[in-house]
């Protein structure tokens, strides 16, 4: 369908008024001009509609024509997403090149999926089988990695009439026929349309439970996220928000990477289209590209399509999930996201409520984390959304609205500090004020599957960094010598954590990535040697002495040196550190004078207490 | 849009600063060019903001003093604004609007091309992986420029930032080659900017390599919307079609980013930030991202916008939003000026993110990475080191902070400072690291390996920094 339904009676940058000459829904796609620019309803009157138009409105005027479609704004799914970059409505960014050159052109109009491929469709069900929606009809194999479930879509059900047999076909060809119950036919192909803006169905929400591993340690050992979690990683540029999204992007351990470049650079997308191919996933071993699409607006591509790329990648990420996958999903930046939203807001004049942003930020915001969640599928299959979205405040200011709301939406929250990047501690996620609401459920599978003394130990380290960021303060007013041993070989323990632990070198060929078992080894290692240390000083042994017999630049470097495939050589090198300090305790010297241990109440050994917010 | 169909209309109805609106002008296209022609025959140039079937909207990109909207007469072009672009530009001075100014018959366009770009496709770039050596320490020892890189250097008033783009400018060619060419972009700045930057270009000879659009303090803030944009588009013909590698200066951003608010308050939008309005960031991109590199294709197009921030202040929405788009920054320290260090980079708040790629083996050095992270740990640690001797005393410091602050004096007055003519080779850079680093206990150095401490470390002179 695509009758004229009227003709544009105001041009306003993105935003296009149309006199209505026949029929129109809400959010359904319309094409505007004679080149049809993508477009969507989001008002309607009785004679007049407005139109958000997703590409470059130059050269439209008034009495141009405008043509319906018959159907929401949708994405189309179905085998051929994975491997693929896309733009925000969905244009496979190759293909327009392909068509277009180098630079985006509006009005060019490529098919989102590939429909002259054919892919060997593997039949799964019976035909006479009663199904339902989220039922197997068969399968393809879309990568070497990937196999895509071809299932009954939502809203359907009856019996299953007729079922192709296995052979190759197109996304277009019809693989089945359900008849339902009042005997209607319908034929099923292997893609379908659906609404970005809608939520697909489900059968029930489940808990979180399992983590998400991502390989860095600050994350997974001490802000982790669950699989069906939600976390945003807010700040200033520069402090690392797109290599994280990156990193996560390569190593986490999800079936689905979908990854949006939402207002961002373009060298980034480049770079993750360079790259990507020749990676190779540490889980299964193949071309990280086989589980991964891209969406791109790039800051210079038209800002409407940029409110779109969100909800086109979430639709996606629904769809694999209803597929029984364990999808994670990137949004770098979901501020440009929200940004998008006020300029859309101000030029349909609409009242702002807060620094420009229309009321209803905080409602698009809980709705978009909303879509997060590990669930039940219809078809009775167990899936997952993490989400995970990159915060721009303008200035760093975090008490602005868009970080505002996301912290309240999200349960991971990973606060980079402008200082940390400064100094060039990475990730620059700053221990004190982040936080996981998921360590409950998320200890149980690290104590079952990993390590017994997880959370023992992640709390202890903690305890001594929150000491440390006390004691700073302290010595910033009288200065280092005023503290005690105690007090300062806090300090000693907290750097080994900050640097031989916290720091993970996103670019390192050996540490950019830590299997769970090094992250634990590693922690362990530090938490041992800091309690020894403390357990020797009260034992009279001076602090110079203790300082003297480790090799703490060695330690520091322990993380860059021991690679995931040879953590016994960690185990060594920890207990080669404990007998140098334990060597110590025989040979007993006269405490040294000055030292003021007994004025000080020691303080590292108290019950750690957790993060603020933990464990809730 | 049709060239042939060229409308004009008597008599405008409205004049509000530079915004024009014309009743009955449905037939106008959004953002089509308007040549509004004054009593006396002078053209301005406008662009349609907006259009309904009851009038058009224009934005002038010229003064509108003095102007009376009955006696105006329109004429709508067909077409946006297009810049001229072609290689006989080079060598040759603009006005803001690209207008030739001095004095020699206009060049000879090859194309013409809408002002405003287009986004590429980022499927069509190619990642920038090939380091630029500038000659300045700080840069191309913590701050690598890449061939293909947006940089911007933040700067305040009265810093040097002309002096060190007009360092990069001349340096950065060393190796003479054919295909390099600069283009200077100047919004606002005042006429001594200019001319110094001139002045730069023609002792190194540069100049015959170089296309000026100048558009300055006392020319029309409006036009300052344009001359960032028609220089663009000379730099991506000459970059994506003579595979050209191009240096854009653009400076000062402030005053770019100034003008478009004006504009935006005159039109009654939603103010955010200082006044701006909410789409100044997408605004500096399509800026911006006029950069990088191409498959198919051996130019280039870097750029080092310049803006100074206003009371030194980096949250300010300009150099805040250019830092979310640009590939880092450079930034300057009114500290270290004040000490009397040149370049006065304070290299904490700087970042290349390119660098990450385009130095290393093959590239630079091996240890390039490892170095420059060392550098930025310990430099870090000399803040610390200075603020606890403000408290306790230099005397009373211990061992380990006054290794830092001797680092620090040594990274500042050596590392840091180098004359404004003086063009350090990339090695010499990296072995002037190692020698400032040098000034700290081996123990100290945890971001560089055991092995480079065996190659670079000066063994025998641990803590000397000889
Ligand atoms: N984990 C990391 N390891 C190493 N370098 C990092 C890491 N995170 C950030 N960086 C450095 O910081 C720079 C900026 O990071 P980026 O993620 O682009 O910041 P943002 O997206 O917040 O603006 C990178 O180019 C890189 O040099
Ligand atoms: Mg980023």
């Amino acid at each position: 369908m695509s009758d004229q339904i009227g003709t544009l009676d105001r041009v306003s940058e993105f935003i296009v008024r149309v006199h209505l000459e026949g029929p129109l829904t809400l959010s359904e796609e319309v094409g505007i001009g004679k080149d049809r620019l993508t477009a969507e309803v989001i008002s309607l009157g009785k004679e007049t509609a407005t139109v958000q138009v997703y590409e470059d409105t130059t050269g439209l005027r008034p009495g141009d024509p405008v043509f319906g479609s018959g159907h929401p704004l949708s994405a189309v799914l179905g085998p051929g997403l994975l491997g693929n970059v896309f733009d925000g409505i969905q244009r496979p960014l190759d293909a327009l090149k392909e068509r277009a050159g180098r630079f985006i052109r509006r009005g060019v109009h490529v098919s989102p999926l590939n429909t002259r491929r054919r892919w060997e469709f593997e039949p799964q069900a019976e035909q006479g089988d009663s199904v339902s929606a989220g039922d197997l009809l068969g399968s393809v194999q879309e990568t070497p990695l990937i196999q895509h479930r071809i299932l009954v879509p939502p809203g359907l059900s009856g019996e299953l009439a007729e079922l192709a047999e296995e052979g190759a076909y197109t996304i277009e060809d019809r693989i089945a026929v359900i008849k339902d119950a009042q005997g209607k036919e319908h034929p099923v192909t292997m893609q379908q349309r659906w609404h970005i803006r809608r939520p697909r169905p489900i059968l029930k929400r489940l808990s979180p439970g399992v983590p998400l591993i991502t390989g860095q340690r600050v994350i997974d050992t001490f802000f982790p996220v669950a699989k069906g979690g939600a976390a945003a990683i807010p700040g200033g540029f520069g402090t690392g928000k797109t290599v994280i999204q990156h990193a996560l992007a390569q190593w986490s351990d999800a079936d689905i990477i979908i990854y949006i470049g939402c207002g961002e650079r373009g060298n980034e997308m480049t770079e993750v289209l360079e790259e990507f191919p020749e990676l190779n996933d540490p889980w299964s071993g193949h071309p990280l590209m086989e589980r991964t699409l891209l969406i791109a607006n790039t800051s210079d591509m038209p800002v409407s399509a940029r409110e779109s790329s969100i909800y086109t990648g979430v639709t996606m990420a629904e769809y694999y999930r209803d597929q029984g996958y364990d999808v994670a999903l990137m949004a770098d930046s979901t501020s440009r996201w929200a940004q998008a939203l006020r300029e859309i807001s101000g030029r349909l004049g609409e009242m702002p409520v807060e620094e420009g942003y229309p009321a209803y930020l905080a409602a698009r915001l809980s709705a978009f984390y909303e879509r997060a969640g590990r669930i039940k599928t219809l078809g009775n299959r167990e899936g997952s959304i993490t989400l995970i979205g990159a915060v721009s405040p303008p200035g760093g200011d975090f008490s602005e609205p868009v970080t505002r709301h996301t912290q309240r939406f999200t349960r991971s929250w990973w606060a980079l500090d402008r200082d940390l990047a400064h100094k060039r501690h990475f990730p620059a996620i700053d221990w004190i004020s982040s936080y996981s609401l998921h360590i409950d459920p998320i200890s149980e599978w690290w104590k079952s599957e990993v390590a017994e003394d997880w959370n023992d130990l992640r709390r202890q380290a903690m305890a001594v960094l929150h000491e440390e960021s006390g004691l700073q303060q302290l010595v910033q007013l009288v200065g280092p010598d005023a503290l005690s041993e105690d007090q300062q070989w806090t300090l000693a323990g907290a750097r080994l954590l900050r640097e031989g632990f916290l720091q993970q070198n996103a670019l390192h060929p050996v540490d950019a990535y830590a299997v769970p078992e090094k992250q634990v080894k590693l922690l362990r290692c530090f938490v041992r040697i800091h309690r020894l240390g403390s357990d020797l000083l009260k034992e009279g042994i001076s602090l110079d002495r203790i300082r003297n017999a480790l090799d703490i630049s060695g330690l520091i470097r322990l993380r860059n040196e021991i690679s995931n495939g040879e953590l016994e050589k960690l185990d060594q090198r920890a207990d080669e550190a404990v007998r140098q300090l334990k060597d110590l305790q025989g040979k007993f010297e006269s405490k040294e004078e000055g030292s003021e241990e007994a004025e000080t109440k020691e303080t590292s050994e108290t019950e750690p207490s957790s993060s603020k917010k933990e464990g809730s | 849009m049709n060239p042939l169909s060229v409308r004009e209309y008597i008599g405008a109805d409205r004049l509000e600063g530079p915004i024009l609106i014309i009743e009955g002008a449905g037939d106008a296209r959004y953002r089509e060019l308007a040549e509004v022609i004054g009593p006396d025959g002078s053209i301005r140039l406008g662009q349609v903001l907006e259009v309904s079937r009851k009038r058009a909207v224009v934005q002038l990109f010229a003064e509108s003093h003095g102007l009376n909207p009955p006696d105006l007469r329109i004429r709508f072009r067909g077409h946006p604004l297009l810049a001229p672009v072609g290689r006989e530009m080079l060598g040759r001075t603009f006005d803001g609007m690209g207008r030739p100014m001095d004095d020699l018959p206009a060049p000879i366009p090859e194309d013409r091309v809408d002002v405003n770009g287009a986004a590429l496709n980022p499927a069509a770039r190619n990642y920038p992986r090939n380091h630029i050596e500038t000659g300045i320490s700080a840069i191309d020892g913590m701050n690598t420029l890449v061939r293909g890189q947006k940089l911007p250097i933040f700067s305040g008033n009265g810093l040097p930032h002309n002096d060190i783009a007009a360092q990069i400018a001349r340096q950065a060619r060393v190796g003479g080659e054919e295909d390099f060419a600069i283009i200077f972009a100047a919004m606002g700045v005042s006429h001594d900017t200019a001319e110094g930057f001139r002045r730069s270009l023609e002792e190194s000879g540069a100049i015959h390599q170089a296309a000026l659009f100048l558009n300055l303090a006392d020319d029309p803030a409006v036009e300052r919307i344009i001359t960032p944009r028609a220089a663009l588009s000379l730099a991506e013909f000459l970059a994506f079609q003579h595979e050209m590698h191009i240096l854009v200066i653009l400076t000062d951003m402030t005053n770019y980013g100034e003008a478009l608010r004006e504009i935006s308050n005159r039109r009654g939008e939603v103010p955010t930030r200082k006044g701006f309005p909410g789409y100044l960031y997408s605004d500096l991109a399509q800026i911006y991202e006029r950069c990088g590199r191409v498959q198919g294709c051996d130019g280039s197009i870097t750029i080092m916008p310049i803006l100074t921030m206003p009371n030194d202040d980096i949250t300010h929405p300009i150099p805040d939003l250019t830092g979310y788009i640009t590939e880092g920054q450079i930034v300057l320290s009114r500290d270290l000026n004040r000490k009397g260090i040149y370049p006065p980079i304070n290299v904490l708040p700087s970042l290349s993110r390119l660098m990450k790629d385009g130095i290393g083996e093959g590239e630079t050095r091996d240890d390039h990475q490892d170095l420059s992270n060392q550098l930025y740990a310990a430099y870090s640690e000399v803040q610390n080191a200075r603020e606890m001797a403000q408290i306790i005393g230099e005397e009373d410091l211990p061992e380990r902070d006054r290794h830092y602050l001797r680092f620090g004096e040594a990274f500042e007055n050596r590392f840091l400072t180098q004359e404004r003519s003086e063009a350090r080779e990339m090695s010499e850079t990296l072995d002037l690291g190692w020698k400032v680093l040098s000034l700290l206990p081996k123990k100290e150095l945890t971001r560089v390996s055991e092995a480079d401490i065996e190659a670079h470390y000066p063994e025998d002179r641990e803590g000397t920094g000889e």
